[in-house]
């Protein structure tokens, strides 16, 4: 496969699709949604999916660890055009949860403008409805997400209305986890 | 098929918006500045909210769209004809069967459900500019939670008229931290906002913001222990299906005072008729 296919094959209608089910899932913090159309090796569909539906050039992009490689940042060259950038100056950054450490490194905004705060699209190997204990706004009592640690999203929420947003990738699969949600071990 | 791109905007636009919408989601009842294009209609039709469904919508989507609770108003028929020419989307009246509703100044009358969106129509996005003009200083307030003059504003409507008499654009607090500006829809509609299953959207054109409540937020209108909220109606039923449920307009129907009240929610009033309800008004041939 070469940099030039795995793209979307129609964009405007594809990218909707894959943009109703990040909006559903950042609504309703996890839920696992299905998306589809990005195509890259060493990336997730999902993942790749994501950056096509909301990264462009006006979106600096930090690829952390293992996702520095040749053959994503040449299909990020040419599908998105968004400069690759040090994690603190990223809108988006892009790794597995562990790559992403410490993640205290990512824009949180600032308390007059919390949006403009990063968002991390991290890569997991397993994405299940088992684990820690999450409630807040989106949920109407309680959902449970298989999240790679507690610790760092339940300071990220102390940090309200500041923090970072995280979606969480797995093969087609997405969840998200807005800065409001309350993360419990149980 | 037309030429326009799907739901007319440029890609990069839309994917400019949903950044905002997603950020938007993630910080309950902030107002994200983003960048408002030019549409084709005047500011004050709906630019904003035209934006957020086109940067929503996909090509298995049902839309509604409502002008005060009416589906056959100009605006919203103009609206609704713009994105079945250039989405190619389906449309309908009825409520229930919309999987993304844009509305002027209304919340319909039958209950929303998980799986609809509802993007609201937004002239003044910013529920302290008419007690602060500056958005130096709005901004300040909202950073620091800085909502008292909000409360001497509904606490100067008791001192005036006995009870808040704000009766539309009712300001809220959205999950304990940000007041907010839930668009002009009546007071009546307010408790619907909370813990709504559907994904509910404002958009403001002129105005350069977008917001949102998640579904089952929690929204609370500003009132005070001695003078509750109060989500008043017209204290009469609707002429032509009886409800006495739903909120009301006033129709004046000639001139020697006589008038009638019936459902602003045409698809609600629609749907009560043809189940067989009847008001004070009706004709028995109806």
């Amino acid at each position: 496969m070469n940099q030039l296919s795995g793209g979307f094959a129609d964009p405007a209608r594809d990218a909707a699709q894959a943009f109703r089910a990040v909006l559903e899932a950042m609504a309703r913090p996890g839920t696992i949604q299905t998306v589809a159309g990005g195509r890259v090796p060493g990336l997730s569909g999902a993942a790749a999916t994501v950056l096509l539906t909301l990264t462009d050039a006006t979106t600096p992009l930090h690829l952390a660890g293992g996702f520095a490689t040749d053959d994503i940042g040449r299909w990020i060259a040419f599908h998105i055009g968004a400069p690759l950038v040090a994690a603190g100056d990223a809108v988006f950054a892009l790794g597995t949860w562990d790559d992403l450490q410490p993640v205290t490194r990512f824009g949180i905004g600032q308390p007059s403008y919390p949006d403009r705060s990063a968002t991390l699209i991290v890569e997991t190997a397993d994405l299940s409805n088992q684990g820690p204990r999450l409630t807040g706004p989106g949920i109407r009592d309680s959902i449970r997400l298989s999240l790679p640690e507690t610790d760092a999203f339940r300071a990220n929420r102390a940090l309200f209305p500041l923090g970072f947003d995280t979606i969480l990738t797995c093969g087609d699969r997405l969840a998200a986890l807005p800065r409001t949600t309350i993360v419990e071990d149980v | 098929m037309s030429d326009y791109n799907f739901a007319y905007l440029d890609e990069q636009t839309k994917r400019m918006i949903r950044r905002a919408l997603l950020k938007a989601l993630a910080i309950p009842g902030y107002q994200v500045p983003f960048a408002s294009r030019e549409m084709p209609m005047p500011y004050g039709w709906g630019t904003g909210g035209v934006q957020v469904t086109a940067a929503c919508l996909t090509p298995h989507d049902r839309l509604k769209v409502i002008d005060q609770g009416a589906d056959d108003t100009t605006n919203a028929v103009s609206i609704r004809r713009f994105f079945q020419r250039t989405a190619g989307v389906e449309v309908t009246e009825r409520t229930a069967e919309a999987t993304v509703i844009q509305t002027r100044h209304r919340i319909p009358e039958h209950p929303l459900t998980e799986g609809q969106i509802l993007v609201y129509q937004v002239p003044i996005p910013e529920p302290l500019r008419f007690l602060e003009p500056r958005e130096t200083e709005t901004r300040k307030m909202h950073e620091l939670e800085e909502y008292g003059l909000m409360h001497v504003k509904l606490y100067e409507d008791i001192a005036r008229h006995g009870e808040i008499a704000t009766s539309y654009a009712y300001p809220v607090r959205v999950e304990g931290r940000y007041v907010m500006d839930p668009s002009p829809i009546p007071k009546f509609d307010n408790p619907k906002l909370a813990g709504n299953p559907a994904i509910q959207l404002f958009g403001a054109g002129r105005e350069s913001r977008i917001y949102a409540l998640p579904p089952y937020s929690d929204v609370v209108s500003l009132d005070f222990e001695d003078h509750p909220f109060v989500a008043s109606k017209a204290d009469h039923d609707c002429d032509l299906c009886g409800a006495g449920s739903s909120y009301l307009d006033e129709v004046i129907t000639d001139d020697r005072g006589s008038r009638m009240f019936v459902c602003s929610d045409t698809d609600f009033c629609n749907s009560r008729q043809a189940e067989g309800h009847r008001g004070r008004l009706s004709t028995e041939a109806a």
